[in-house]
């Protein structure tokens, strides 16, 4: 087999050393909120040109895949996604370790980033050119309904309270149409203010309602941020295996929805978690325990946003269109490399390919030791530093990530404004994550829908544009209807068995 | 953070350099920040990254790229003529935007704010088809256009943007009636093109060059015939005056001294006609053209008129 020469290459001494680099690297960017994939790779682009393009590529590819790994540390430790795609690992991954169990929590994340990393890589080497048709199938209508269904996630998150979570999703939403829209050109809500044209930022808006409201309560309560753990208890890998081997099934199913997620050009990591976390709470037997600690959230979510690393090079070798932002910084350097990306890519330039996505799936592999001991030490620094000192670093760390997203004081204004929101919400119990999930998705269903209603216009035909010629979309609706409708069903089977025991 | 290490560090080995050989050097004797104002991975990255090494090689120092996206550009112009005016900090231009921009919203300098020193390329607007397209050629897909006025889709990057400016001067010239749809980006656009979602697209010829065999062009807003795609005829060829497309140019702060002005563009100038330069830049399916800093004003002001008719008939349509 001519493809496990590649591997050897990929297994050179060098490719080793900037693989192990790489992520070491990315993990770190990626666990501090707002250094994000794309900037990191930016910055290494012109010393990948002193390398063979191998070798720049399999730097550029760990760095990514670091990223969106470390991404996990900052929301289990301090309920602050590092990246976007570690918003839903917030949710059951910062309960865990508000329960002591936030070692545990950073090694099941590690286990599931790389069997996703792996198995998106797995795919990627075999299916390419298969797997990249996904992209092309899925137009603006399918958008719109994979936004729709992220949105469902609303009233799952906020079970109990769903009133609450609609006002945040609405908040949300209205917070995603401010600036100048893509369809139409249109200036909305922005109060004559010029910095708003550009819109609410994702990642400012995510630092400041997640992470400020911790802050302030971090500073309101007594007592240390994070329980100690017991002394010596290590990594709690086989436990954290055994988790993983048990609910292996979930593992997988996350791994594979986030490979195809990642393939679609404008969907992402985000909405890749949060679908599989959606479907992994759907399916699982402890239910109830979703959102407030359950280990099966947690890999769902990181198995899905790593899974998105391999898929989003799928249409970025095969079509040459850049799957997820770092993807198209890398296009961008294979280019002024001189190499050409797109069908014919795997035979004429396949030895830098197949080099390249072995390299990757190595990084993805080295992420395990590199994760655990970057974790643990992240973890015991987070237990281990008093109060007074963790709340001005993290303060000050906020500060630093909202202005390194566009190297502009705008976004940290926005980051501040909305963690006061954010906490002043909070407080009334409205809680962020419906927000967010209004902000990140409501551009996506926004832009879909019009761009239907404009396609279907054009053709006289809206309907079987919206729904009724896309095979695809029936799919998403029905996964929209069960969803929604199954949590409804099972609350008044409940109620009804209730009403005859009394 | 990371941007200004690599800056701090290379000045540092210019230092050292510029120790052992002239103690007073000629401008510039310091790397030069260049600011892209759009994310990396886009046209004017890849360009920048094209100038990069042949910057180093001519003027003896570095081109540091830095990025600062939001609004389309506009909180990096808005921003322009705040850094100091010594030649250190270079912004990349693009049009129609700094043009349409200031007619269509209020983002925060107007077109005569910006200085530029040098336009070194353009990326030519092309009508883009999927390889399977029923339409060979810009006649078939005039004539199906022409058949149902308004049926034909085409896609393209944002509203008011170049494309959506390609797309109603080609309605002008041809008198055929498309319905415009935008994409957040480029990327999205052509997945619509190659999925069928669209019946066209606007791009431009790297876009074409990117996609290879997948997609036909049937005609590109050029002068003549691009080196990369001897067989796609120009507009101008088939009847149609559409030349035209993003330009990209460099500009520097209103304070910037003259001589420095000029420097730079004879600097840009000099990169612009390095043949490997432009090998390189036309394999990757950019045109060149060189409007330096004498003739950028003047330039500029015949854009404006262009793109203020355009700018009338795009906001009129809306």
């Amino acid at each position: 087999m001519e493809i496990f020469g590649f591997l050897g290459e990929a297994l050179s001494a060098q490719n080793l050393m900037f693989a192990l680099l790489g992520v070491i690297g990315g993990t770190v960017i990626g666990a501090l909120p707002g250094l994000s994939a794309t900037m990191a790779i930016a910055v290494m682009v012109p010393f990948t040109f002193a390398l063979d393009p191998a070798s720049g590529l399999i730097m550029l590819g760990a760095i990514y895949t670091g990223a969106i790994y470390g991404g996990a540390f900052a929301a289990i430790l301090v309920n602050t996604p590092g990246t976007p795609s570690a918003i839903a690992t917030t949710f059951d991954g910062y309960p865990m370790a508000r329960r002591g169990d936030g070692d545990l929590a950073v090694t099941i994340a590690t286990i599931a980033s790389v069997t996703g990393g792996l198995v998106g890589g797995i795919l990627l080497l075999t299916l390419s050119p298969v797997l990249a048709q996904v992209a092309l199938r899925f137009g603006s209508t399918e958008y719109f309904w994979l936004a729709v269904l992220g949105l469902t996630l609303i009233a799952v998150l906020s079970e109990g309270n769903l009133v609450k979570g609609l006002m945040g999703a609405c908040l949300g939403l209205l917070l995603s149409m401010v600036g100048v829209a893509v369809v139409g050109g249109d200036v909305r809500f922005t109060f004559g203010q010029r910095e708003l044209l550009g819109g609410v930022g994702i990642i400012p808006a995510l630092i400041g309602l997640y992470c400020i409201p911790v802050l302030i309560d971090m500073v309101a309560r007594p007592g240390q941020h994070l329980e100690a753990p017991a002394a010596g208890r290590g990594f709690r890998l086989a436990e954290a295996m055994g988790i993983a081997i048990r609910d292996g099934w979930n593992l997988l199913r996350s791994s594979v929805i986030g490979t195809v997620v990642g393939i679609l050009p404008g969907a992402g990591g985000s909405i890749a978690s949060l679908v599989a976390y959606s479907e992994a709470r759907r399916t699982a037997r402890n239910q109830e325990e979703y959102g407030k600690g359950a280990s099966g959230g947690l890999l769902s979510t990181e198995s899905a946003n790593n899974a998105t690393v391999g898929g989003g090079f799928i249409p970025t070798l095969v079509l040459g269109i850049p799957g997820t932002p770092p993807d198209a910084v890398i296009l961008g350097a294979l280019l002024v490399q001189g190499i050409r990306t797109g069908p014919a890519l795997f035979e004429t330039q396949g030895q830098i390919v197949y080099t390249f996505i072995f390299g990757l799936l190595i990084a993805t592999a080295l992420m395990l030791p590199v994760g655990l001991l970057i974790g643990r030490y992240a973890f015991r620094f987070i237990v281990a530093t008093p109060k007074a000192l963790l709340v001005p670093l993290i303060a000050f760390m906020t500060v630093l990530g909202s202005f390194a997203v566009h190297n502009h004081p705008n976004d940290v204004v926005v980051m501040v404004a909305m963690g006061i929101l954010g906490w002043l919400l909070n407080r009334a119990g409205y809680g962020p994550s419906p927000i967010v999930l209004g902000l990140v998705l409501g551009q996506i269903a926004e832009q879909g829908f019009v761009r239907a209603w404009m396609i279907g216009g054009a053709r006289g035909d809206f309907l079987g544009q919206l729904i009724i010629n896309r095979p695809i979309s029936w799919a998403i609706v029905a996964l929209i209807l069960v969803t929604v409708c199954l949590p409804l069903v099972k609350s008044i089977r409940n109620r009804r068995a209730e009403g005859i025991r009394r | 953070m990371h941007i200004r290490f690599t800056a701090s560090a290379a000045g540092l080995v210019a230092l050292a350099f510029g120790l052992a050989t002239t103690p007073a050097a000629a401008f510039p004797d310091q790397p030069i920040n260049y600011i892209i104002p759009f994310d990396p991975g886009g046209e004017s990255d890849v360009s920048a990254r094209f100038q990069q090494p042949y910057f180093s090689k001519i003027a003896g120092q570095d081109l540091i790229i830095q990025y600062l996206p939001g609004a389309g550009g506009a909180s990096a112009w808005s921003g322009l003529n705040d850094y100091e005016g010594d030649g250190y900090t270079i912004m990349g231009t693009n049009l129609p935007h700094i043009i349409l921009q200031p007619l269509l919203q209020d983002p925060g300098y107007e077109t005569d704010d910006i200085v530029n020193v040098y336009i070194f390329h353009y990326t030519p607007d092309a009508l883009i088809v999927a390889a399977d397209s029923p339409h060979e050629t810009l006649e078939d897909f005039l004539a199906a256009a022409n058949e149902a006025p308004g049926a034909m889709t085409v896609s393209g990057s944002g509203t008011n943007s170049a494309n959506d400016v390609a797309n109603q001067l080609f309605e002008n010239e041809t008198g055929a009636v498309l319905t415009y749809i935008p994409y957040p980006g480029t990327a999205p656009s052509i997945t619509a093109l190659l999925g069928g979602e669209v019946d066209a697209a606007w791009g431009y010829t790297t876009v074409a060059a990117g996609q290879g065999d997948q997609v036909r062009t049937l005609a590109v807003a050029m002068e003549e015939r691009h080196s990369l795609f001897p067989d796609v005829p120009t507009f101008r060829e088939l009847g149609y005056e559409i030349v035209g497309g993003a330009y990209r140019g460099i500009a520097v702060p209103a304070s910037t001294p003259e001589e420095t002005r000029q420097e730079l563009s004879r600097l840009i100038g000099e990169i612009n006609a390095d043949p490997d330069f432009i090998q390189q830049m036309e394999e990757a399916g950019f045109a060149l053209i060189d409007v330096p800093y004498d003739e950028a004003a003047d330039w500029m002001e015949e854009r404006k008129a262009f793109y203020g008719e355009i700018a009338e008939q795009l906001g009129a349509g809306r």
